[in-house]
């Protein structure tokens, strides 16, 4: 059998990179979030207007950075909205990412639907084509499968590194780490936990974004209805996986594209004998056994689901 | 500045109103959408209206709509009360409807009396099973229920549809995935008149949100279900079982679920497809939300939800916009809520910067 040879295959490994690119700014963006002591399920409906926005961008003549840029506003704006009820107004941080989930992904069909009324199959625009890097792009078997992915999942991986070290080695990181597991001590420190944990949650909503723009504008050219499938939910339970350190976020993320390129392989394979649904539950089924082994003796950050008002011990 | 003073007790008119407030303030921040769309707001709300309740089919076409929403929004409202965030209604509803398929398409043959409640409780079992699961991995492995629910959704959709494809393919359905239809005695009777929709479900709901009210109010579970979700600490410290209550709460919201399901493909469709629910199990948490937890709130929040999917339906037929418009004002009337649930709680006042200054002096 073809089991083994599949891990051999360049288009395989390359596959898995581009599979784990958006997970890896989902899961990111919900790590930022929770670092500073607030679950964001807005996720998958940020990584859905994400997408749809900067398709719609791109689409109206942005160029594709532009697109990037609008999802990353809009992954942003919505990402405010939920800083705003769970931050300062300090409400349930579950229902009010499920509304924020639900506000974005039927704003971002409302949206699609009205400004384009007619249209039967979903219009193409141009996507970021692959982008050889010089040198590394030619070594056998490592180039194709390494080096000549999109310029998005260059800069996920780049993304890793700033995240990982804004986080462990400056004053705002020692910050954000710190407002998600003492509210009390940054604001005796005269820091605002007000304006850290708003903060942490817009920018990580504003890179959750940018994995929903991958979508439209790298995996694929066109905006499709749930188009996110469930990817948002699968960052949530890879945050708690890479307990919440952006390296270990960038494996979870691997290992998840490389099972989930498996599988489709596999399934072209062995497929005459399992139904094609069996294959396409694998993901799901991963992340839940993930979350199941990783959860035990998780060291989640300490205020995280916890609302802090100012003047109140 | 802006200043927040905790209510001691929020008045009794204020909770029954706030919902209501902000149900309305949702469906006036739709006519922002509305017009983007270019379309007269008022023209459109007018068409929300006569869509949902202007003349008696739009009603029970309305009803119909509200019957499942009830049960997945009493789902939702008892797990929450647990503070088990039971977010895989839409997988329950779907396996519940698997369940009343398997034992009511002729596997069993026995009159309506006996075979609508076989049906019944097959979904309501499947259902609970499908939510005990994820439960128990809180309880015994502490893992976060919201994911594991979240990701069952998409499993169990796609274990329904290999069904459809595979075991419960009806042959006769020309390769349309769907399941054999459900037998005449396993259906649930239309009401009024078979010339509408409507259908017995909607009883069966109902009657589930009273029991459900009595078996949170006057029960020991029902008590030990809401202590566990309002201080752990001090339902363990008083014997409970939190691991008990938990379950138990997670059955009873997954069978609820389940029976939606059930009310669905044996009352109103007749057959199985994977298309069945246009999100149910999600809206359902919005029921629960709007009606404050409350089993009997959860009817009215329910039939509020069903207007505006009917009502956007028929405007959006009538005007040509999208009608996903009515999931945009459904998910504003659930954020409304949830900031009309923290008015209540606190009093906002403005006080001017200088008595902030005096305050902090004395």
């Amino acid at each position: 059998m073809e089991f083994f040879d599949i891990l051999l295959s360049e288009n395989f490994w390359a596959a898995t990179l581009r599979i784990a690119t958006p997970l890896i700014f989902g899961t990111l963006g919900a790590l930022i979030c929770e670092r500073a002591g607030v679950l964001n399920l807005g996720i998958e409906g940020i990584f859905t207007v994400g997408a749809m926005a900067g398709w719609m961008a791109v689409w109206m003549g942005s160029g594709l950075w532009g697109g990037v840029l609008v999802a990353m506003l809009v992954g942003a704006l919505f990402g405010a909205l939920h800083a705003f009820l769970t931050v300062p107004l300090g409400l349930s941080q579950h229902v009010s990412g499920l509304g924020v989930t639900m506000l974005a992904t039927s704003g971002a069909y409302f949206f699609y639907r009205t400004a384009l009324p007619d249209v039967s199959s979903p219009p193409r625009i141009t996507p970021f084509q692959p982008l050889d890097i010089p040198v590394l792009s030619e070594l056998p078997f490592v180039g194709p499968a390494l080096f000549q992915q999109t310029a998005m999942t260059y800069l996920a991986i780049a993304l890793v590194i700033v995240v990982g070290w804004v986080l462990a080695r400056t004053p705002l990181g020692l910050a954000i780490r710190a407002v998600g597991d003492n509210p009390d001590a940054v604001d005796s420190q005269g820091l605002s936990v007000y304006a850290l944990r708003s903060g942490a949650v817009i920018v990580g909503s504003a890179i959750m974004a940018m994995g929903g723009a991958f979508l439209t504008l790298s995996a694929f050219n066109a905006f499709f209805f749930g188009m996110a499938g469930g990817r948002g939910w699968v960052c949530i339970a890879l945050t708690v996986f890479a307990s919440w350190q952006p390296r270990k976020a960038l494996l979870g993320a691997l290992l998840f594209g490389a099972f989930d390129a498996y599988q489709v392989r596999l399934q072209t394979e062995v497929g005459a004998f399992l139904p094609a649904q069996f294959f396409l539950m694998l993901p799901y089924i991963l992340s839940i056994v993930a979350l199941v082994v990783a959860a035990r003796g998780a060291d989640y950050p300490r205020a995280l689901l916890q609302p802090w008002f100012k003047g109140q011990r | 500045m802006i200043r927040l003073e905790p209510r001691s007790q929020s008045s009794r008119w204020l909770s029954l109103m706030a919902p209501v407030l902000a149900a309305l303030f949702a469906m006036l921040l739709a006519a922002i959408p509305l017009l983007a769309a270019g379309q007269n707001p008022f023209i459109a709300y007018g068409l929300i209206v006569k869509g949902a309740f202007g003349n008696l089919f739009a009603l029970t076409e309305t009803l119909t709509r509200a019957t499942p929403l009830i049960l997945t929004g009493l789902a939702a409202a008892v797990a929450f009360r647990a503070k088990l965030w039971n977010i895989g209604l839409e997988g329950q509803l779907y396996l519940g409807a698997v369940g009343a398929v398997v034992v009511g398409t002729g596997a069993i043959d026995a009159p309506p009396a006996v075979l609508i409640p076989l049906v019944l409780i097959a979904g309501a079992a499947a259902g609970a099973l499908a939510m005990i699961g994820p439960a128990w991995l809180k309880t015994r492995f502490q893992t976060d229920e919201v994911v594991t629910t979240l990701l069952l959704n998409f499993i169990i959709l796609l274990l329904v549809q290999m069904l459809l494809e595979g075991m419960l393919k009806d042959p006769m359905a020309l390769g349309w995935p769907q399941s054999e239809p459900i037998v005449d005695e396993a259906l649930l009777p239309a009401v009024i008149s078979p010339r509408y929709r409507l259908h017995m479900g909607l009883y069966l709901a109902m009657a589930a949100s009273v029991l459900v009210f009595f078996i949170m109010r006057y029960t020991t579970f029902g008590f030990a279900l809401r202590a566990v979700g309002e201080n752990p600490a001090a339902a363990r410290h008083a014997g409970i079982s939190i691991t008990g209550a938990t379950l138990g709460a997670a059955a009873l919201s997954g069978a609820l679920a389940g029976l939606a399901g059930v009310s669905e493909v044996a009352g109103l469709k007749g057959y199985l497809t994977a298309d069945m629910s246009p999100g149910f199990g999600y809206a359902g948490i919005v029921v629960a939300m709007l009606a404050g937890l409350s089993p009997l709130g959860v009817v009215l929040a329910a039939v509020f939800v069903a207007a505006v999917f009917v009502g956007a339906d028929f405007m959006s037929r009538a005007l040509s916009v999208s009608n996903y418009l009515a999931d945009l004002m459904v998910a504003l009337a659930l954020l409304c809520v949830l900031i009309g649930g923290f008015l209540r709680r606190f009093k906002v006042s403005w006080i001017s910067a200088s008595n902030t200054a005096k305050g902090a002096n004395t």
